[in-house]
């Protein structure tokens, strides 16, 4: 549920280093818990993203809320499929349903990250 | 129900067929070409429904029979006051010298409607600890926007950039919508484990940056801010501004005045506090009250009295404008005003009390079978988690919601605030009996145990109403707005 090669931050946005480059999406325990999403509001590519700045936002039949960014950087590819089917998101959160691409300014930032151990301890699940 | 069932009033339409009769006219006729310039007539005529005076009285009284309204039943949505709208307000809104009254007719000839939001103004200032009162919002989140503008306007007086505001994470979700729509970075303070705003979060957020914080007292878990004072202490520290949002102002009437905890500015929902129609039913009417220095930057006009006589006030150079045409929702400044007059001062302060104690009573007969996150005694409202019954059954709290609507009530707000998990916010105001509360109350217990004794029949209410479950996910994904003609 929560894969070892990623970084997790405390807004429950997951971070994945592909190349020089991090792709960002939302982590299943949040998919969860916003229950069906209806909506992702996509920053431009190009846009600047900040440390645990909002980025854009995510809406479900109970709540929406903002979309921080686990990394500073430009955006250098958005998932627009997700505004056809925003359900991947809670089908395949880590998958298909990841939200934005950055280019990273510093990607020893990821280290300040939890690692999926510290993540679910964070979340209060068993890591079994 | 299908759409053969309930037609809109479109597919009533039967061609010719109309709704009046007009006599022959004592005038010579003259074509309309002549009358307006040409690129102002249509080509076609509007596709407006033909129907008959009884096609529309039936459509329509058709329809509202399956609106739900607090004349019909209990309906305990917690944070919108949903309290009964004394039948007397209709006389005093429909005497023909308010109702008939042009608002274009010269302040002369208005004095009567004038004074009557003079007096509304002084009332609602004395009650909420405020110097000013503008009744130009047409509801609460307006009157947020009109209050954060007046803030912004106070700053850029002062020659101060402040970028940003300060919300709790158990906020309306206006709060934030409102600071970001008046061009602010919203700044969340989470709350601590009594429910409070955190006072060290937000001793460390405060900063000369920062231009309000937007508040709700007693909170959206229905709780009285505990530390208000030193909340006080740390924004006006720091020369920050206090936003009141006003949505729970029934619980504090007679009581304490927010003027007196420190804010600066309050919006009041007078569809809420002072029993104006709402839910549906409106329009709203968000008045905004103001401390002295935020004067010069109230909306125009403002109502000022000299001597004997009222006149509106449009010269006033710092004002932040026109925010609505004319002066408010009037119809409802005067169900206001007669709640306020009927009531009286003990009368309004009876009002908090007595919404406290039926909300208190409430919760302990329901304390025990739901769990309850912030256990304190709560003011006028209070949030139940359904987490239990989830972890039990897999039943969530929609699911409880949906099978209230059996029992014949109106469904709690669930889902809010956000900062309690599978949350029920229960609100039953003033205005309900002993009886009913416990009709309720038993109604929820009978829930409760369906969701372990038979949790399918919950999770598929409702079963009684003329609409079942509807699919909310694809209504939301695949949104249907517009009237086509059906196939």
């Amino acid at each position: 549920m929560y894969p070892k090669d990623l970084r997790y931050s405390t807004e429950h946005e997951w971070a994945k280093v592909e190349q020089r480059r991090v792709r960002v999406g939302v982590t299943k325990f949040a998919a969860d818990k916003l229950s069906d999403v209806v909506f992702v509001e996509l920053p431009q590519v190009g846009a600047q993203v900040t440390y645990m700045e909002p980025f854009g936002v995510i809406e479900s039949v109970k709540a929406v809320s903002d979309l921080y960014a686990p990394v500073s950087g430009r955006v250098v590819e958005v998932n627009t499929s997700l505004s056809e089917a925003p359900e991947v998101v809670n089908t395949d959160p880590y998958g298909r349903g990841w939200i934005i691409l950055v280019e990273p300014k510093d990607l020893k930032e990821l280290d300040k990250l939890m690692t999926a151990e510290q993540y679910l301890k964070a979340i209060g699940e068993d890591p079994e | 129900m299908s759409a053969k069932d309930f037609p809109v009033i479109v597919e009533l339409s039967t061609p010719g067929r109309v709704g009046f009769s007009f006599p022959e006219p004592d005038v010579p006729e003259r074509p309309i070409e002549r009358l307006l310039p040409v690129d102002q007539i249509r080509e076609a005529p509007p596709g407006l429904p033909e129907v008959s005076e009884l096609d529309v009285v039936r459509h329509y009284t058709r329809l509202s029979h399956r609106n739900f309204s607090i004349d019909e039943g209990f309906y305990p949505l917690g944070s919108c006051t949903m309290k009964y709208n004394p039948k007397i307000h209709e006389e005093t809104a429909a005497l023909p010298g308010f109702r008939r009254l042009h608002p274009y007719a010269p302040a002369e000839e208005a004095q009567g409607a004038l004074q009557l939001m003079w007096e509304l103004e002084r009332a609602l200032a004395e009650v909420s600890g405020m110097d000013r009162v503008t009744f130009q919002p047409a509801a609460g989140a307006h009157g947020e926007l009109t209050g954060m503008l007046m803030v912004r306007a106070y700053f850029a007086a002062r020659g101060e950039k402040r970028t940003k505001v300060i919300v709790p994470d158990s906020a309306h979700g206006t709060n934030p919508a409102t600071a970001a729509m008046v061009g602010y970075q919203v700044i969340t303070v989470k709350s601590d484990s009594r429910g409070n705003m955190d006072v060290r979060a937000l001793r460390q957020a405060m900063d000369e940056s920062v231009a309000a914080i937007m508040l709700t007292n007693p909170n959206t878990l229905g709780l009285f801010e505990e530390s208000i004072v030193e909340l006080e202490e740390i924004v006006h520290g720091r020369g920050g501004q206090m936003y009141l949002d006003g949505a729970n102002f029934n619980a504090m009437l007679g009581m304490t005045r927010p003027g007196d905890q420190g804010f600066d500015v309050m919006h009041m929902n007078l569809h809420k506090t002072f029993t104006t129609p709402h839910g549906g039913g409106g329009p709203g009417a968000g008045a905004v009250g103001i401390r002295s220095h935020l004067t010069p930057f109230l909306p125009v006009p403002v109502i000022e009295k000299e001597g004997d006589l009222f006149r509106l006030d449009d010269a006033r150079p710092q004002s932040i404008g026109k925010i609505r045409a004319f002066y408010g929702n009037f119809g409802n400044l005067v169900r206001a005003y007669t709640y306020i007059r009927t009531m009286g001062a003990d009368g309004l302060r009876q009002i908090a009390e007595t919404a406290v104690l039926n909300a208190n009573y409430m919760l302990a007969r329901l304390r025990g079978r739901f769990d309850l996150p912030y256990d304190r005694v709560c003011k006028h409202e209070f949030v139940l988690a359904g987490t239990r019954q989830k972890k039990r059954t897999g039943v969530t709290t929609r699911d409880m919601a949906k099978r209230v609507l059996d029992y014949g009530f109106h469904a709690p707000t669930i889902y809010f605030p956000l900062i309690v998990e599978e949350a029920i916010m229960i609100e039953p105001t003033e205005t309900e009996s002993k009886r009913t509360m416990d009709e309720f109350v038993d109604a929820m217990l009978a829930i409760d145990r369906e969701t372990q004794d038979n949790p399918d029949l919950v999770r598929s209410a409702p079963h009684t109403t003329p609409v079942k479950r509807l699919d909310e996910v694809r209504a939301a994904r695949q949104p249907d707005l517009r009237w086509k003609t059906r196939p």
